[in-house]
């Protein structure tokens, strides 16, 4: 019954909507009220139960205010090496006077965008937490990248999150790239303070023919955080679509990625990495939809678990009866260095086509006993070596990241975690 | 240098070892032979610091110091090079990154200053030169995709970089051909000296055409039970090992 209360402080919010986007949120609140927040036996959130969660550590669900984030934030918060383009954001709202304006690429708060068809590509009916946002989100961005731009340099999302007493923070990311365009996105978001809050992102990705982007995503808030995404895209003809997620801290993570292949050619690949200590549990969920022949879809998660932390895989593949000459590859490896940690991993592959090449598999295992021996027979203290063999695991996924100074940030962070007692 | 003393190990409640008795000099070869499922390859592990096997009874003295009581890093740096049978392949960890960190460490815990890039790069090209080794295998990732002979001699190469006191060679010669054979006993021939020792420890004699061995020890259900010089090994190469379990085994049922 608990949780029905919580369905209820979130009503309340909904009530308290903003009025823009009226259709649009009408449509989010009837399915969020339909949906629910997930119950306990709810299948997508099996393992994963973040309504109670938000039950005992969300207090107050109102909407967290923005803030004043200074220019020296943003300096001292940027990683060492970027270079690029700087959205800033604090709780979520969009700040104008601290962002770039980057040549040729249109920037503006969604409420300026009241005709947008929000909700037709991460549509509400699918999660509740979607809908939920959809419904109540206060202001959100929207990003269009022109026809045939290469745009060079990374744009980073950045996020200044302070929301004492356990409020809410509700992202809402509008992406539209050209045809024939290029573009990478880098979203970190920076915890200021130790306190508890839930953040529920949306980001919808539009993409045009032949267009190819990057989305790069690293967590590593504060060790009191809740958060629940949802990164959603339509990849067209000639198209690709790479999502790396690192995920390094928090206390429950859920992370919903769909990629929808609807044009031929297209491809979409989806790599991560949790490393996780403490008590942090952190759930990826992927969907990846081929609805035509001849799309691509690659897929490789790893997870390295120490402490009591959780690690959840779902990896959904869909190939719709259409999608003929279909490849769709998946992989879950996970390594387990505690008894107490734990990880759930389950492949989901659904196929209708007859003519397709698809394989998954996942593992879940230790540190390899006679590696680490070998490297100690050589000199190598037992720490370091455990280092440098947890450092080659989660190589493969960092070596997908094409933007250097983002993956020797990412690889600087993993190794310093490794090198410490972890 | 190493002092060997009555020394038990089992696994998972097996006894293998069942009380070795060596003691080895500085400047000696000693090789060690013995049929399948002696004990040679767990004498081996037992001296590198392997984890499974247990000691049960008996003391290691390498240079004084208790081996025992030494993880298998420390005694690496100490001076023990073990050479592995089956030497691990490790994906993801690149073959030039993994031996500097492993030159530094040991050179860090012998009191002498790391190795700087290209300091580091020249002592790899000279010692590369000693098992005809190509530099394209070392920019792979750790055995990654190695042949057989590729691995061993790149433990060879290894072998040379770290500098030991004490080379153990776990069964390095098996599965070579004539011509790896030949490199990796030339290899392990240049870098012996009057302050190093080597225990081979082999199935085969071949091996000891190459590294002719001060001394030849028959070791059979976990003890030495043979001792002699080089004669002996051509002698089991001769006889096989037959003649010495049934002797062994006869004065046991008495």
């Amino acid at each position: 019954m608990s949780t029905l209360t919580k369905q209820d402080s979130f009503s309340s919010l909904i009530e308290a909507a903003p009025k823009n986007f009226e259709s649009v949120r009408t449509l989010a609140k009837v399915s969020y009220l339909a949906q629910g927040l997930p119950a306990v036996k709810a299948e997508e959130y099996k393992f994963t139960n973040i309504s109670k969660k938000l039950e005992q550590k969300i207090t107050d669900f109102s909407p967290a205010l923005p803030f004043a984030v200074t220019a020296e934030h943003v300096k001292s918060a940027v990683y060492e090496g970027f270079d690029g383009d700087i959205l800033v954001f604090a709780n979520g709202n969009f700040l104008p006077e601290l962002s770039a304006k980057i040549e040729g690429i249109e920037v503006s708060l969604l409420s300026e965008k009241s005709e947008l068809a929000l909700g037709s590509i991460a549509k509400p009916g699918k999660d509740a937490f979607a809908a939920l946002n959809q419904a109540t989100f206060q202001d959100g961005i929207f990003i269009s990248v022109p026809k045939k731009a290469q745009v060079e340099k990374p744009i980073l999302l950045l996020s200044f999150d302070q929301a004492n007493g356990g409020q809410l923070i509700q992202p809402r990311v509008w992406i539209e790239v050209g045809d024939l365009s290029e573009v990478t996105f880098i979203d970190q978001s920076i915890s200021l303070g130790e306190s508890s809050y839930f953040v529920n992102e949306v980001v919808e990705v539009k993409g045009g023919v032949s267009s190819h982007v990057h989305y790069y995503r690293i967590q590593n808030e504060g060790k009191n955080v809740i958060e629940v995404s949802t990164i959603e895209a339509d990849i067209q003809k000639d198209s690709t679509f790479n999502s790396v997620n690192i995920s390094l801290s928090g206390d429950m993570v859920r992370n919903n990625l769909n990629l929808n292949l609807v044009g031929s050619n297209s491809e979409g690949n989806m790599y991560g990495i949790y490393l996780l200590n403490g008590k942090t549990h952190v759930d990826n969920h992927t969907n990846v939809d081929h609805t035509i022949p001849h799309a691509e879809s690659n897929e490789l998660y790893k997870g390295i678990l120490a402490d009591q932390s959780r690690g959840v895989f779902n990896g959904k593949i869909f190939v719709r009866q259409d999608a003929q000459k279909t490849n769709a590859f998946q992989q879950n490896n996970n390594i387990l260095l505690s008894e107490d940690a734990t990880v759930n991993t389950k492949p989901q592959l659904e196929i209708w086509a007859d003519d397709v090449k698809c394989s998954h598999g996942c593992t879940v295992g230790q540190l390899d006993e006679e590696a680490l021996f070998y490297l100690q027979a050589r000199g190598i203290d037992k720490l370091q070596a455990k280092g440098l063999l947890l450092h080659a695991f989660a190589g493969e996924v960092l070596e997908k990241i094409k933007t250097e100074s983002f993956r020797e940030y990412c690889d600087s962070l993993i190794q310093e975690r490794l090198g410490s007692k972890f | 240098m190493l002092s060997i003393k009555n020394l038990h190990a089992s696994i998972e409640g097996n006894e293998i070892l069942r009380g070795i008795n060596l003691e080895v000099k500085a400047g000696e070869i000693h090789a060690i032979m013995g049929p399948n499922g002696s004990g040679k390859s767990t004498l081996a592990s037992v001296l590198a610091g392997r984890e499974e096997y247990e000691v049960t009874e008996g003391e290691v003295t390498f240079k004084g110091k208790d081996l025992l009581d030494l993880a298998p890093e420390d005694r690496a740096r100490e001076g023990v090079f073990l050479a592995f049978q089956y030497p691990v392949e490790i994906p993801g960890v690149s073959s030039t990154n993994f031996l500097r960190t492993a030159v530094n460490q040991v050179r860090e815990y012998r009191g002498l200053e790391p190795l700087d890039a290209v300091k580091f790069l020249t002592l790899m090209k000279e010692k590369m030169k000693l098992v005809e080794i190509d530099q394209k295998l070392l920019s792979r990732s750790l055995n990654e995709g190695f042949s057989g002979g590729e691995k061993k001699r790149n433990e060879i190469f290894q072998m040379a970089m770290l500098e030991p006191t004490l080379s153990i060679l776990d069964e390095t010669d098996s599965g070579l051909d004539i011509d790896a054979l030949r490199i990796v006993s030339n290899g392990v021939n240049q870098l012996k000296s009057e302050k190093t020792a080597t225990i081979v420890v082999t199935h085969y004699q071949r091996l000891l055409d190459y590294i002719v061995p001060d001394f030849v020890h028959v070791l059979y259900k976990g003890r030495i039970v043979k001792s002699g010089t080089k004669e002996l090994a051509m002698e089991l190469e001769e006889k096989g090992y037959d003649w010495i379990k049934e002797e062994v085994d006869s004065q046991a049922t008495v």
